[in-house]
């Protein structure tokens, strides 16, 4: 698999539908690597003409500005926007949650106007098409799956029911914790937390949610947060659970289910 | 005009005196905050007050404690329009003056009063149960230790009082005696009151006239104690969930406010063609972030005061479900503490006497509000449109731009995402190589 580039599509005189914006999260972690290598694999296989920043893509500044540093954020910004601009960017699909949150809500303000999907919506979309066909008798049918809300995308941005309904593709067994849409449990990443060790306290959060979603006795943990994704799996590994329980992007469970 | 009506009209008039001076210290207080925009979409923002503090939509997230709260909410603001009747006796020296006027529609409206005051009553009696006896853990929580923890229940059974006060009136000028004198009793019986004639009966006319009055007086008499009691208790979002919910916020939760002063240096830094020079170049620029309620918009200022200090939202923080430090709710408690504080200091020396103290680190620590994940749960849950995370953040910024107060490991984030375009230290030049 080939992923192109804006610079060369550009170069090679065409232009893309669509660019994929990977994250930091996606871009270096091992683990989110897969979700993006998975994501890659599904826009590549629909025959959707996209294209990557490649190495002039940088982080939105999300973490930053969480965390109180408004300089760095708006050092990133500024940056991330000229660049985007430069290649005349309308739309854009990322499948990390809080990119997708500073890219469609906080950079129109700063002069960054694009159409932004987050991958879970996009693949909706696909599967509306008829675009994404999946096998018959999938990996996944008849598996317990329950979905993680993750909250950058639930109540930052409202999106609860376009990752359902992915995964309601699967024909797998779908369970619901207790806490979930707006009342979802936060993995424990949010506010710039991946970066740094928890406040004193009696728990983790990963922890507390891992077990949540454990107690359902499910197969696959869906999240749709490449952060989401290591703070689960840390917490299923916490238990000695990894054998049994997979955490697992919905990029991840399509992209092994298409046809 | 008697001595009645002329006892009555003063009283009247201290209580709404009092009541008003009260009312414009808090709007002065709120106005101490930074100015904030709330001016667009307004079509939108009285569909909020109509859905979020009229109908309560997000009280009904818990179906049977919403009904509930519905009763006592309904039973205050209907009930009002009994008050309305002795608010005119009071002045005019009449009795029931609606009766007649209103004729037989005069006993529905009654008993449909007497019903709400029964509901009211009942509630209250579960809701005084559910926060004494039953151990439900936002209400047994810390945070209420003290003085609101006592507030809370002083409404409760202030206002099972109040009911009681109205039901025995009723039932000391219906009961059906002979009464001496040119007294006329009212002439028909209500649904509720009639049950408490029992506790009445061998009483006679002279006798019942005097429960009646001193009901009367003592029930109006609460409801203007209890109308200045609000400015003090943390019952004010009876009055203030109005104008919260008017000014909600409209953006997605999950986008920060901009600060333009950093983003035009930022702008200047990077393009120093754009930069002014001369006088606009020295123009004075606020603090980054907040230090103290000064530095907050109002419109934090006025969530401070909006709050019930119910707990959903300290219920549903992650951080504080694990053990640790913060709770949403006592940020929006201390932060009105803090302008409690700062209102006296201002009625005391005519302006604002550095006392020495701030809302961060004197009533907000550090620990606090690092353990937040900005995860949205406490604004969701909020039922009268507060966001305790717009404060936080806020107060976040004042610690890493004016303090440069951050973790180690958040240094580190810093300068990775601004020497590597990541917040890890990875080269940049890997950042394809999931591809590769």
């Amino acid at each position: 698999m080939k992923v192109p580039v804006i610079a060369d599509m550009i170069a090679g005189g065409e232009t893309p539908e669509i660019l994929f914006w990977v994250g930091c999260s996606g871009s270096f972690d091992q683990r989110a690597q897969k979700i993006t290598r998975a994501f890659a694999a599904i826009l590549d296989k629909t025959g959707i003409k996209y294209a990557i920043l490649g190495k002039e893509e940088a982080c939105t500044g999300d973490p930053a500005r969480r965390a109180g540093n408004e300089f760095l954020f708006q050092m990133m910004a500024y940056n991330n926007i000229q660049v985007l601009n430069n290649y005349g960017i309308k739309k854009i699909v990322t499948a990390c949650p809080h990119c997708f949150n500073t890219l469609k809500n906080e950079y129109p303000e700063l002069g960054g106007n694009y159409d932004v999907v987050h991958h879970t919506v996009f693949l909706q979309q696909l599967i509306d098409e008829g675009k994404i066909k999946l096998k018959e008798g999938g990996s996944f049918k008849g598996k317990r799956i329950t979905y993680h809300d993750s909250c950058y995308l639930g109540r930052a941005n409202n999106i609860y029911e376009a990752p359902r309904k992915v995964l309601e593709m699967l024909d797998a067994e779908l369970v619901e914790m207790k806490r979930c849409r707006t009342k979802g449990l936060c993995c424990g990443a949010g506010g710039a937390q991946m970066f740094k060790e928890d406040e004193p306290g009696n728990k983790r959060i990963n922890i507390e949610r891992a077990d949540e979603a454990l107690g359902l006795h499910p197969s696959v943990i869906a999240s749709a947060c490449p952060f989401c994704n290591t703070m689960l799996t840390d917490g299923v590994k916490n238990r000695e659970k990894e054998n049994e329980v997979q955490v697992m992007d919905i990029a991840e469970l399509i992209a092994d289910s298409m046809a | 005009m008697n001595i009645a009506q002329v006892l009555f009209i003063a009283l009247a008039g201290v209580a709404v005196w009092l009541f008003a001076k009260n009312i414009m210290r808090i709007r002065r207080n709120i106005l101490l905050g930074r100015d904030e925009d709330f001016s667009d979409n307004k079509p939108l923002r009285w569909r909020n007050v109509l859905l979020l503090a009229f109908g309560q939509k997000k009280m009904f997230k818990n179906p049977l404690v919403a009904v509930m709260h519905f009763v006592i909410y309904a039973g205050f603001i209907i009930i009002n329009a009994e008050v309305l009747e002795i608010f005119l006796d009071g002045i005019l020296g009449t009795h029931r003056i609606f009766s007649q006027p209103l004729g037989f529609f005069y006993i529905w409206f009654i008993n449909a009063f007497e019903f709400l005051a029964v509901g009211v009553i009942t509630v209250c009696i579960i809701f005084l149960v559910r926060r004494n006896v039953l151990k439900l853990k936002r209400f047994l929580s810390k945070d209420l230790n003290g003085w609101p923890r006592s507030d809370a229940n002083y409404i409760l059974v202030s206002e099972i009082i109040l009911m009681t006060l109205f039901l025995t009136m009723n039932a000391a000028d219906t009961l059906p005696v002979h009464y001496a004198g040119d007294y006329v009793p009212y002439k028909f019986q209500f649904a509720f009151s009639s049950f408490l004639f029992p506790l009445l009966q061998g009483l006679d006319g002279s006798k019942l006239v005097i429960i009646e009055l001193i009901c009367w007086w003592l029930h109006i008499t609460g409801i203007f104690v209890f109308l200045n009691y609000l400015p003090y208790s943390k019952h004010l979002h009876i009055l203030l969930a109005f104008p919260n919910a008017y000014y909600a916020r409209l953006t997605p939760q999950g986008k920060m406010k901009n600060m333009p002063d950093i983003q035009k240096e930022v702008l200047y830094a990077m393009q120093p063609e754009l930069a002014p020079t001369g006088e606009a170049a020295t123009a004075h620029h606020n603090a980054f972030g907040a230090k103290d309620v000064f530095d907050l918009s109002w419109r934090n200022l006025l969530d401070a005061y909006s709050c019930t200090e119910c707990g959903r939202c300290t219920a549903a923080c992650p951080a504080n479900i694990t053990g640790k430090a913060l709770s949403p709710r006592l940020i929006i408690m201390k932060t009105r503490d803090r302008l409690e504080e700062v209102g006296k200091n201002i009625d005391a020396n005519k302006e604002y006497k550095d006392d020495g103290k701030t809302l961060l680190h004197n009533y907000i620590t550090e620990e606090e509000l690092r353990a937040c994940t900005t995860c949205n749960a406490c604004v969701e849950e909020c039922p009268v449109s507060i966001s305790p995370l717009d404060t936080i953040l806020q107060l976040r910024r004042y610690l890493i731009m004016e303090e440069s107060n951050a973790t180690p490991e958040w240094n580190s984030m810093f300068s990775n995402t601004e020497n590597n375009f990541a917040p890890w230290k990875f080269s940049p030049d890997e950042r394809d190589a999931w591809a590769g």
